[in-house]
């Protein structure tokens, strides 16, 4: 049953990819969907029995690696973190895989797409049941092969292949950071196993390696360099680039990957690697300040983009970056009730996004769209659903797991806690303005599309809403539901070992004694950011444009991304290129060549020429004889293959 | 089974094709065809002997095996001497694997002259298997050498249109470093008095001597391997030779450097390894870095793989001289993995030129659309070559760099870079040629893969998963041979600090 629920959408991958021609869309949809619903049926059970009941267990499956003192196993570890991770994933990619019988319905490639899409979830699987650094690192590229594939599914658009090209290379600079990580831990540790790795780790605490020429404390490089990984898979502040152009991929993409499983796979090892983390306050401190600036960051940009889309992502990749200033503050079972919460009402934003633009005939500004509202009433309300929960208004899922997280970043009491703190109060001011932003301009004030457009718009079919309502419903009641153990008073019970807190560390404790105002701030906050946006984009819609006129450099900062992508083009990119080509040219024709074969040839045969006129160096003319000899030969062939 | 002489049977068999093919006479078309089919039935029957090494090869044991002794020029202590260890074992197996693959790559694509392009093959997998299996100093340098003339003749005569530059600069560098070594065997022999290379393994050689010979021995295996900056003949005997020429010389040949470094330099001279260890680094680190770079910027596809494959031998010259278990077997999974990854991504440059007769990256593009099996293929292999976990190549970069790691950070810090600019340009290559729309009406005319052609990439395809996800078969039989290399290597380093030491 375990193992069933990681290798069943393998299998169901495999046949939809290699026997797609045979049987066929409908078939290929059937063999995932019924794979990937069994696969969530199986996570529910196994959630039950691992993290409820209590029977964690790590399954063996086949040698890997087996050199000098390296050991490394295919294994599946299942305990609560990797159970609460495989039942989310499964359960919403089996959402996804449903609507996207819906979406992609009229694709010439559907086989591929299905195919795709069990394949992520596989690797997702194998990431989060990794029971050793090496098939951490195999699930985490294999997600990033599969985000290259699925966002340049539509291989005939030169933005796609340049967004997929984007993702891939921006996560290989994470992974870069991943291996080297995974490098130290060997030399530290001399094991890769997760559970002798941290059965060690206290005994190293305060231990040194040397790195690049220093000393440096060994857990603390080592979760640095761990951490660059997460930032680029999480899309973090540095590392975010790719994932708004990953947006160039088909919604359901969007919602699965680049929102609800792959891009939490950060916070993720953030919260697996716990008991190496706890012990190196200075990564948990870099932590904290990325994630809380990240949140910020990408907020601002969110509310500056018109693709509706984008607005999305950003937002993705801001809540990304409370999950992480959560776990900086070990607040870990945090971090994760936020990611599960996460899971269901962004992906639930991206599906409705992606049937409203299913109903706008493809269309994503949101400049040309507006007064969708009646038109497609149930994608509306879901919308709806969707933000509440996201900006953390009573009763929705945010609101449990996003308020519980910047009270603990406040309970810290250290100066990182109270940056993220208030910059993550302030974001979720944003965060409501720009959801209710892309609501208002969406759905409210007069149709900006053409005519024909707005004729075609229709209620998406029962196949894409369907799983929309269990999203919704998990958006409405995850919270509520999971509050009690993963947060709240059951949480010791409930992660048991999978989690590992330091005394003094627990933050989730203090969280519970915060002053009143500092707890509800976030709350009040985000109401006001509905209500801006109300005055700003239904009472008074000449706001906008005002406000743009008037700080003119910021918008055009917020609208360029903070100019990241030109900056990294010139620093990065182009030098690259350009000492590529140099060193090719120039290092390898003028200089390796020039000096030597080449010019050996001339100067022999000059010499040769030379010294045969002066009838001395016999040495020289049997070299100069033994050349003529070999090209005479060589010509003699080529003439013969000629006539 | 064990009391056949399975070496000497493994080495020379190609040579009875050989005769065969000689033999043959009458109309040309004729000729060609059973040339062809001689040909893969004699190296299909080769392969089929190889792998009987294989089976019955111990794979706990760490010394020769296999063995096979004659008196040669016994006045001189010179003799007939083969036998394998975990080192060499599955560099056979590689020469014997890509051979049969050649001859059916080389199917159609070779037209002129096929008897013998038939023959220049099969005498080279005889060269290139005695290589692995001599034991004798003599025999190997025949071999070596040997390994030139048909690989000169290869790309000289069924080369493209600048083939004649390239088989010489490809011969001028090879042969410089050749006659070097030549003298450093001579040294050995001279010194020992005996040409047989175990007895010269268990030799002690006085330092100052190791300097010398070791310097003689890098410079004929780093021009193989090819190391930075005697790397500039490989593009371009890449570009002019044929595909299966491309294939041997990528898959085999580069391989002699690593396994010469391994064989001999490490074991004979190892205090002259640890001193020129930053050396090496500093070469390889350089190599990955410089030749990333340059692939970067190529529009030729064979050249942008022959770069990409200086790249990659620097992670395995990285490997060996850590010395370290992880890092040795490492460089080891490596070669092999690279062996088998840009033979395939040879192939799959000729695969599309064959239809389209150009290398140049531009005038392709959209091949998906068309070509949705050799866009599957040459996606594994992409895959493998920029080290994706779960294929071969993530298993020897992985090793090698851990192995790096624990020796000197600097050395896995810059090395490691070599992954993010793989991706860089691999993914690059693959989307100019597999993705985007097809501009050009010939590219939409072409064909998917041929059932032979898709007979070459399986089993290429299925050795590279396997590597990747069950490598133990192959890291089993390479360790006890490894262990016993460091563990030599060590005891002289030792030997030769505690010298030092009392001096």
């Amino acid at each position: 049953m375990h193992v069933a629920a990681v290798f069943l959408p393998l299998i169901a991958a495999f046949i939809a990819g290699f026997f797609g021609r045979w049987i066929g869309d409908r078939g290929a949809q059937l063999v995932t969907c019924l794979a990937l619903v069994a696969a969530a049926v199986l996570g529910a059970i196994v959630f039950w029995s691992v993290a409820i009941v209590g029977h964690a267990r790590t399954i063996d499956l086949l040698t890997w690696i087996d050199a000098g003192d390296l050991r490394v196993r295919w294994a599946l570890r299942y305990d609560t973190l990797s159970a609460v991770m495989v039942a989310a994933v499964t359960l919403v990619s089996a959402m996804v895989h449903i609507y996207s019988v819906g979406y992609m319905a009229h694709d010439k490639s559907v086989p591929r797409f299905m195919s795709y899409l069990s394949l992520f979830t596989f690797f997702m699987l194998m990431l989060v049941t990794a029971d050793n650094f090496v098939q951490l690192f195999f699930g985490w590229e294999g997600v990033g092969l599969m985000s290259y594939l699925l966002i340049g599914f539509w291989y005939d658009r030169p933005s796609a292949n340049a967004a997929a090209i984007k993702a891939f290379i921006v996560n290989r600079i994470g992974d870069f950071g991943f291996a080297l990580g995974i490098f130290a831990v060997y030399l530290i540790f001399g094991s890769l196993q997760f559970d002798t790795v941290f059965a060690a780790a206290p005994d190293v605490a305060h231990n040194t390696i040397p790195f690049l020429g220093h000393q440096v404390d060994a857990i603390t490089v080592t979760c640095i360099l761990l951490f660059i990984g997460a930032m680029g898979k999480s899309a973090q502040l540095g590392l975010h680039t790719w994932l708004p152009d990953a947006m160039e991929g088909p919604t359901p993409v969007s919602a699965l990957i680049h929102a609800a499983t792959m891009v939490t796979a950060g916070v993720f090892m953030l919260a697996r690697l716990s008991p190496l983390f706890e012990y190196s306050p200075t990564a948990l401190a870099v932590v904290v300040v990325i994630g809380g600036s990240t949140a910020m960051f990408a907020a601002t940009i969110g509310m500056a983009q018109n693709d509706i889309k984008r607005v999305i992502a950003y937002s993705t990749c801001s809540q990304l970056g409370y999950m992480f200033f959560a776990a900086g503050v070990s607040a870990y079972g945090a971090a994760i009730f936020h990611l599960v919460t996460h899971a269901f009402f962004k992906a639930l934003l991206f599906l409705a996004a992606g049937s409203v633009i299913h109903a706008m005939s493809g269309e994503q500004d949101m400049r040309k769209m507006g007064g969708l509202r009646t038109l497609i009433p149930a994608t509306y309300l879901l919308m709806w659903v969707g933000s509440l929960a996201l900006a953390g208004i009573w009763p929705f899922a945010g609101y449990y797991s996003k308020d519980v997280i910047i009270e603990a970043a406040w309970a810290s009491g250290t100066g990182v806690g109270h940056y993220a703190y208030w910059l993550g109060v302030f974001a979720a001011f944003l965060t409501a303005f720009y959801s209710w932003r892309l609501i208002f301009l969406t759905f409210h004030g007069k149709p900006r599309a053409s005519k024909e457009v707005m004729a075609h718009v229709h209620e998406s079919p029962p196949v894409m809403i369907l799983p929309l309502l269990v999203l919704a419903a998990g958006a409405l009641f995850a919270g509520m539901a999971g509050y009690h153990w993963f947060v709240g008073e059951g949480r010791d019970a409930f992660w048991g070992d999978s989690i590992l807190v330091l005394p003094g560390h627990d933050n989730l404790a203090g969280a519970e004694t915060v002053p009143f105002w500092a707890a509800k701030l976030p709350l009040a906050m985000g109401l006001g950011g509905i209500f801006v946006a109300w005055i700003a984009y239904v009472v008074e819609t000449g706001i906008p444009a005002l406000t743009a006129r008037w700080l003119r450099p910021v918008y055009l900062l917020f609208l360029n991304k903070w100019y990241f992508d030109e900056l990294y083009d010139a620093i990065i990119v182009r030098p690259a290129m350009w000492l590529g080509i140099r060193l090719w040219k120039d290092g390898d024709g003028a200089v390796i060549d020039g000096l030597g074969p080449d010019g050996f040839a001339k100067v022999t045969r000059g010499m040769a020429a030379v010294l045969s006129r002066f009838q001395t160096g016999y040495l020289y003319h049997y070299v100069f004889a033994m050349f003529v000899g070999a090209v005479v030969l060589v010509s003699w062939y080529v003439l013969r293959q000629a006539g | 089974m064990t009391h056949w002489p399975l070496l000497s049977l493994t080495t020379f068999l190609p040579l009875a094709g050989v005769a065969a093919i000689l033999l043959l006479r009458g109309d040309e078309k004729d000729v060609a065809r059973n040339a062809r089919w001689i040909a893969l039935w004699t190296s299909l029957v080769v392969f089929a002997v190889s792998l009987a090494v294989w089976a019955n090869f111990d794979p706990t044991r760490s010394d020769f095996q296999l063995v096979e002794q004659a008196d040669w020029l016994p006045d001189f202590n010179i003799g007939y001497h083969m036998g394998v260890d975990g080192i060499s074992l599955f560099f056979v197996l590689l020469s014997t694997f890509l051979t049969p693959i050649c001859v059916v790559a080389s199917w159609t694509a070779i037209e002129r002259r096929v008897k013998e392009y038939m023959i220049a093959f099969l005498v080279l997998e005889t060269m290139m298997v005695g290589i692995f299996c001599a034991l004798d100093f003599i025999l190997f340098y025949v071999f070596f050498e040997g390994v030139l003339v048909p690989m000169f003749l290869i790309i000289g005569v069924w080369g493209g249109s600048r083939r004649v530059y390239a088989a010489f600069k490809f011969f001028l560098f090879t042969l410089l470093g050749s006659v070097l070594s030549l003298l450093a065997i001579l040294a050995i022999y001279f010194v020992t008095g005996t040409a047989d290379i175990p007895e010269a393994l268990a030799f002690n050689f006085p330092p100052h001597l190791q300097t010398w010979l070791w310097l003689a021995f890098f410079a004929s295996f780093a021009v193989k391997v090819p190391m930075w900056p005697v790397h500039t003949w490989l593009p371009d005997a890449h570009v002019e030779a044929p595909t299966a020429g491309s294939v041997i010389l990528a898959g085999v040949l580069l391989k002699l450097g690593g396994y010469g470094f391994i064989r001999f330099s490490l074991p004979m001279f190892p205090e002259a390894s640890a001193y020129f260890t930053p050396f090496v680094y500093t070469l390889s680190v350089v190599a990955i870095i410089y030749t990333s770079l340059v692939a970067l910027a190529q529009d030729d596809m064979k050249k942008l793989i022959a770069y990409s494959s200086v790249a990659h031998m620097g992670f395995v010259t990285i490997g060996i001289f850590t010395v370290t278990p992880e890092g040795l077997q490492g460089a080891m999974i490596q070669m092999l993995s690279h062996g088998v990854v840009s033979a395939a991504l040879f192939l799959c440059v000729g695969v599309v030129y064959d239809r389209l007769h150009t290398r140049e990256i531009a005038r392709y593009g959209g091949l998906a659309e068309n070509m949705p099996k050799y866009a599957t293929a040459f996606m594994v292999f992409m895959l493998a070559s920029v080290g994706l976990p779960g294929t071969s190549g993530f298993v020897g970069e992985f090793l090698s760099m851990i192995g790096a790691f624990q020796v000197n950070t600097w050395v896995a810090f810059f090395a490691t870079t070599g992954m993010i600019l793989s991706a860089a340009y691999m993914l690059w290559l693959y989307r100019r040629i597999i993705f985007e729309k097809i501009t050009h009406a010939d590219v939409r005319a072409m064909i998917d893969l041929t059932p032979r052609e898709v007979l070459v990439f399986a089993p290429m395809i299925a050795v590279v998963l396997w590597m990747g996800v069950y490598p133990a078969s192959f890291l089993k039989p390479i360790q006890p041979s490894i262990a016993n290399l460091i563990e030599r290597v060590q005891v002289s380093q030792r030997a030769a600090a505690t010298a030092l030491a009392q001096r």
